[in-house]
């Protein structure tokens, strides 16, 4: 699609504000419809379009496979660090309370650091699964 | 009104379901799944699930789709013509269908505010005071509105890490799968290569 | 009996054994995972059809200046739970789709087909085969 100028133009405009989007979706989560799963699949979706209208190759240049790997990795590690570190500071697994000086605050702390944990997992995996099928070539 | 609206979307779901089953162009089967999430989306919506309803629209119509055209670009899209008779799928679905429709009769009425649904965890969720397993008489305040975001992150913390766990076993079983060499299977069927060994392209 | 009643989950079912009879009875393996979508769909359309509540409104609490304007007891809030539970299964969903796929790709690559009948045709001369030798 790299000689569409329309798909192009139009391409460049979006991928900015979506990634932007996504991070509102993320961030206003607390107030409104939206969360980690959510703003994690629209920041892949960004990634995605670039690659669909760009090309994989200038995608991956972008954003190479093994930082998207990583970074599904690096979700889980992040949740379940929160529920460790809550641990050592004496409370239950992922009992955000114990976080803070104020309980109040420490469950928004909490919660802020497990849906960051979920927006990095979802958009690793994501973009992994697309890279994975569209890298590949057909067989025959 | 809310009941017309689900009403009409529910019958526009069931058309759509009923044309994915039809159609044999495996690309229209993939785009009317799209339409299908779309229109569920669309019933979330109404069903006041707003966040299940965003989730839907991003997941459902976005990137799954993408990831099924995805593989159609690589295995083909011409399902074939379906000899079978299907008498016996036909007889287990009716059959099935029938044993759960009935099994219905027994559920509460759609949309009831005293459904027994209704009357367990959730109060405490929506008044934002949990008890705390162990200490007695303490509880446990959120003040976050989006109750949706409060039960899913720390509430119910323990199912979401499961969740994302599955996520994340799914990547590593996509990328196990998609490692190594594309080797089809030697074609021992036909007596011509019989010696197999010209079989990896 | 109100008028929905019980319409809303004989929907439900209807999907549920259109995805059951697409599993079952076809044999591409691509349309097969599209059934078990349907199928997977329809759980997750039962599950918030259960948290309902006709006139309520979406779990996120009403605010004024002064902080939250009454709890569950002046607004009436749908279920939130169901909403919870789904929305980590919808992306649980698409996750295992794609491992679903993955294989059918693979098996595309090994076998050249993804009509499950060629595969046991495939599969069976195989083991003739197999079987003749010594």
């Amino acid at each position: 699609m790299r000689d569409q100028i329309i798909l192009r133009i139009a391409a460049k405009i979006l991928v900015g504000p979506i990634l932007l989007f996504a991070l509102y979706v993320q961030f206003h989560g607390d107030y409104g419809p939206g969360g980690g799963f959510q703003a994690g699949v629209i920041f892949a979706a960004g990634i995605i379009l670039y690659a669909l209208v760009f090309g994989l190759d200038r995608a991956r240049a972008a954003i190479p496979t093994s930082i998207v790997t990583w970074c599904g990795t690096l979700g889980v590690l992040i949740f379940a660090g929160v529920g460790v570190v809550a641990m050592f500071m004496g409370g239950n697994f992922l009992d955000y309370g114990v976080l803070l000086y104020d309980a109040e605050h420490a469950q928004h702390i909490g919660i802020l650091l497990v849906e960051a944990g979920v927006l990095v997992t979802v958009f690793g995996v994501m973009v992994t699964l697309f890279y994975s099928f569209a890298g590949r070539r057909r067989s025959r | 009104m809310e009941s017309v609206v689900d009403l009409a979307l529910l019958g526009l779901l069931a058309v759509t379901a009923f044309g994915v089953l039809r159609l044999r162009n495996l690309v229209a089967v993939v785009m009317l799944m799209g339409i299908y999430s779309f229109l569920s989306a669309a019933l979330f919506v109404v069903l006041d699930a707003v966040d299940v309803a965003f989730t839907e629209v991003a997941v459902g119509a976005g990137v799954s789709t993408i990831l099924a055209l995805g593989t159609l670009a690589l295995v083909g899209t011409r399902q074939k013509r379906h000899t079978k008779s299907p008498t016996i799928p036909l007889l287990i679905v009716l059959v099935t269908g029938g044993m759960l429709v009935y099994g219905t009769y027994d559920l509460p009425r759609w949309g009831q505010p005293d459904n027994p649904v209704h009357g367990h965890v959730a109060p405490e969720y929506l008044e934002m005071h949990v008890p705390l397993a162990g200490e007695e008489g303490e509880v446990l305040e959120v003040h976050i509105p989006n109750i949706v975001t409060t039960v899913l992150a720390s509430y119910r913390g323990y199912d979401t890490l499961g969740e994302t766990t599955v996520v994340f076993a799914a990547m590593v079983g996509v990328l196990t799968l998609f490692v190594g060499s594309r080797r089809p299977r030697r074609t021992r069927g036909s007596p011509a290569d019989d010696d197999g060994e010209d079989g990896a392209s | 009996m109100e008028f929905p009643g019980l319409f809303n989950y004989w929907v439900v079912i209807f999907l549920m054994m259109v995805g059951f009879y697409a599993l079952i009875s076809r044999g591409n393996l691509v349309k097969k995972v599209v059934g078990l979508n349907l199928f997977q769909t329809s759980v997750i359309i039962f599950y918030v059809s259960t948290g309902k509540i006709v006139g309520g409104t979406a779990p996120i609490l009403i605010e004024d200046d002064h902080g939250v304007a009454g709890g569950a007891a002046e607004v009436l809030y749908s279920n939130p739970l169901p909403h919870v539970l789904m929305l980590t299964a919808i992306v649980v969903g698409v996750a295992t789709m794609a491992m679903a796929l993955a294989l059918v790709v693979r098996i595309k690559e090994t076998y050249g087909t993804i009509e499950d009948d060629e595969i046991q045709e495939q599969v069976l001369a195989d083991e003739l085969q197999e079987g003749a030798r010594p």
